[in-house]
């Protein structure tokens, strides 16, 4: 976070449970502040947003109980392996260690399950991210540009986890430049551009189930930069 | 307004001066003349202690939602910076009153030492107050460093003055130290405390004044900043 | 209950990266040692002088240490921005600042007990008091590192957290120097007013531990 930068200025965001919603945009356009302040880590300086019934202005720890960010850092310790940090991650959210275990093998990381953070990959660090979010077992599930670094295998695993969060009763939101891939998994296009949001002409209609986030921040601007 | 209050300020002081200087008497077996310096000494031991005091009022006073407003911890920050100020002059002046009087630069006497504790507290914070890039970044972290510091003062001065009851014979050290005042003295130091306090006051709102728009600029420029960014997405369309 | 299934957690998690990379062993150790040496070299091994001086030049070694433990604990959370994943946990912030500042208390134990051995050995002191010794050294270490784990997360993601940390800790902790010496000084023989302190360094772990509770999960949203 480096200094003060209006990051978004002005949206208005909608969406519903099961959506998989996909940002697109250049750099700097405000796709991960905005994914920042849904998971409940930047504060809004003006505008209302709702997340999970929660209200993220008033109580943001509250918001951020079910919702998980697969951002540019792992948010993992570099001296734990990545089954210790699964662990760590999941029973931090509550949840127990066959949670854990479950996103190892689902993000296919289980040959490096003892292998110490510090030593991986960055393809590696990727997929732990993944699995970390998948281990808290969130219900509003936010990739950052989940696609950068990720192999063939990788990509799979990512394309595996998106396609069958509906069917779990979760959300996606992502920001990704990898239009082409993301679009055949996304159900809804929003096109981030200068901090406002614009939506595109969707595939396939969502299923409308009650409002999963609805982020009306307008004008919205926090304290952090957008990338 | 202001100018009255400096006025007002200026005569007080000048009046200190005059009493200090010029009307009351030296005092033979403690310093001869240097004793005037006690008019400066006690002040600025008040000033430092009601600086802090302010400092973490109005840091408590941000921390609070309902009260919460960016003027106090502007405030805060005014009130440290020149507390800091009259602490670094308390511990001076004491130091230079304690060589004639005693043949010491320096007394570990229990109010010295806790005026030391707390001009390095003043300086964490200040030196907090410095590397906070923005208000936001600030304010939580001061006004908490405020509090914290301002709940250890107690616990301090309380270890400090038992550990020094230990070291030194009682009667002999409060008799070095405690300057028995009566007449044109303590008149005079009434007037002096009442005097720094007014200057206090009026540093510290100037003080509060300056950081008042230096604040007011980063919010223009955070506002123009916005406008701009709004404007230019007019051209992009999906 | 849930703070302690918490605390349990996260001082366990630092406990474990500790045993892994030996930080704390391999060279916080070994700096508390240096210094109990240099301070004999400082004060030309004058024999008697160091045996009076021994108490005191033991807590300010645990205390130059303990600031290199409480960076230690919190760079751990700067990289990766695990502190972030800290944040999007469902972790009391309050149990965090336990189980953080029990994990640095541990480790400044066993620091203790080695550099309480090199005092003995350096200084050539023997202690008559050992209980009193051990208590002490327990109320005074879990001020220490509650007072360090307040400023630890008060300064995290700032940019001179590393050199801020020391001069915000040592002048918060003075009555935690003092009261330590003396009651060294008591458990040698030199004082009898041990107890007292204790009382004192009981006094301001419980203060400490509660401002880190109550403080901790406000300090842990910035930044």
């Amino acid at each position: 976070m480096l200094g003060r930068f209006p990051a978004l200025a002005g949206a208005d965001l909608d969406v519903e449970t099961g959506d998989v919603v996909l940002l697109s945009g250049a750099n700097g356009a405000g796709k991960t502040t905005l994914l920042r302040v849904c998971a409940g880590l930047l504060p809004l300086r003006s505008g209302t947003a709702e997340v999970l019934g929660a209200d993220l202005v008033a109580n943001r720890r509250a918001a951020r109980a079910k919702v998980a960010l697969v951002g540019h850092e792992t948010f993992c310790y570099d001296d734990l392996t990545v089954a210790e940090n699964l662990r760590f991650a999941a029973r931090a959210a509550g949840r127990g260690p066959a949670d854990a275990d479950a996103a190892l093998e689902r993000t296919g990381l289980q040959r490096v399950a003892q292998v110490t953070h510090g030593r991986l990959s960055q393809g590696q660090r990727r997929r732990l991210a993944l699995a970390a979010a998948v281990a808290r077992g969130p219900e509003l599930l936010l990739l950052d540009e989940p696609h950068a670094g990720l192999d063939e295998a990788g990509r799979a695993v990512l394309d595996e986890i998106v396609r069958s969060a509906p069917g779990e009763g979760r959300t996606v939101m992502l920001a990704s430049h990898e239009l082409g891939l993301a679009r055949a998994i996304a159900t809804r296009e929003v096109r981030v551009a200068a901090g406002r949001l614009h939506p595109v002409a969707a595939a396939g209609a969502p299923p409308a189930v009650s409002p999963a986030v609805s982020p009306a921040v307008s004008p919205a601007e926090s304290s952090g930069v957008g990338a | 307004m202001k100018k009255v209050f400096l006025a007002v300020t200026l005569v007080a002081l000048a009046a200190t001066v005059y009493f200090a200087l010029a009307v009351t008497p030296p005092r033979e077996n403690q310093g001869g003349e240097a004793v005037r310096l006690l008019y400066l000494h006690v002040p600025t031991a008040w000033l430092a202690y009601l600086a802090f005091a302010v400092t973490a009022f109005a840091s408590l006073l941000w921390l609070v939602p309902r009260t919460r407003r960016p003027e106090w911890d502007l405030l805060a920050g005014a009130s440290a910076e020149v507390g800091v100020v009259f602490t670094a002059l308390m511990l001076v002046v004491g130091s230079l009153w304690a060589r004639p009087t005693w043949g010491t630069w320096w007394e570990w006497d229990a109010r010295l030492t806790t005026t030391a504790i707390l001009f390095f507290l003043y300086l964490g914070y200040l030196a907090l107050r410095r590397t906070g890039a923005t208000s936001d970044e600030r304010g939580k972290r001061c006004a908490i460093a405020a509090l914290v510091a301002f709940a250890d003062v107690p616990i301090v001065h309380f270890s400090v003055t038992w550990w020094q009851t230990l070291h030194q014979p009682g009667t002999v050290f409060n008799e070095r130290l405690d300057v028995k005042i009566s007449g044109s003295m303590s008149a005079t130091l009434v007037l002096a405390v009442a005097a720094f306090t007014l200057l206090y006051a009026y540093l510290t709102m100037e003080r509060f004044e300056l950081a008042k728009l230096e604040e007011g600029r980063e919010e223009r420029e955070v506002q123009r900043a916005i406008a701009e960014r709004v404007a230019s997405e007019g051209a992009v369309t999906a | 209950m849930r703070f302690l299934r918490d605390l349990a957690l996260v001082a366990g998690k630092d406990l474990r990266i500790e045993s892994r990379s030996r930080v704390a062993l391999q060279q916080i150790l070994p700096f508390g040692v240096i210094v109990v040496v240099m301070f004999a070299f400082a004060l030309d091994a004058d024999r008697e002088f160091l045996e009076r001086a021994a108490p005191g030049l033991f807590w300010i070694a645990v205390l130059l240490a303990a600031l290199l433990a409480v960076g230690r604990s919190f760079s751990v959370e700067e990289a990766n921005r695990a502190r972030d994943g800290l944040r999007m946990s469902s972790l009391d912030p309050g149990a965090i600042f336990a189980g953080k500042a029990a994990a640095i208390a541990v480790e400044l134990f066993v620091l203790e007990a080695v550099l309480g051995v090199a005092v003995v050995v350096l200084y050539d002191v023997s202690f008559t008091d050992v209980l009193l010794l051990a208590c002490a050294a327990f109320a005074a270490t879990v001020g220490l590192a509650a007072t360090g784990t307040v400023y630890g997360v008060l300064a995290g993601g700032l940019r001179a957290r590393e050199t801020l940390v020391p001069l915000l800790v040592l002048p918060a902790v003075t009555p935690v120097m003092l009261g330590g010496t003396r009651a060294f000084q008591a458990a040698l023989g030199l004082a009898d007013d041990g107890w007292a302190w204790v009382q004192l360094l009981c006094a301001f772990a419980v203060l400490a531990v509660s401002a880190g509770i109550v403080a901790f999960g406000p300090l842990l949203e910035e930044a």
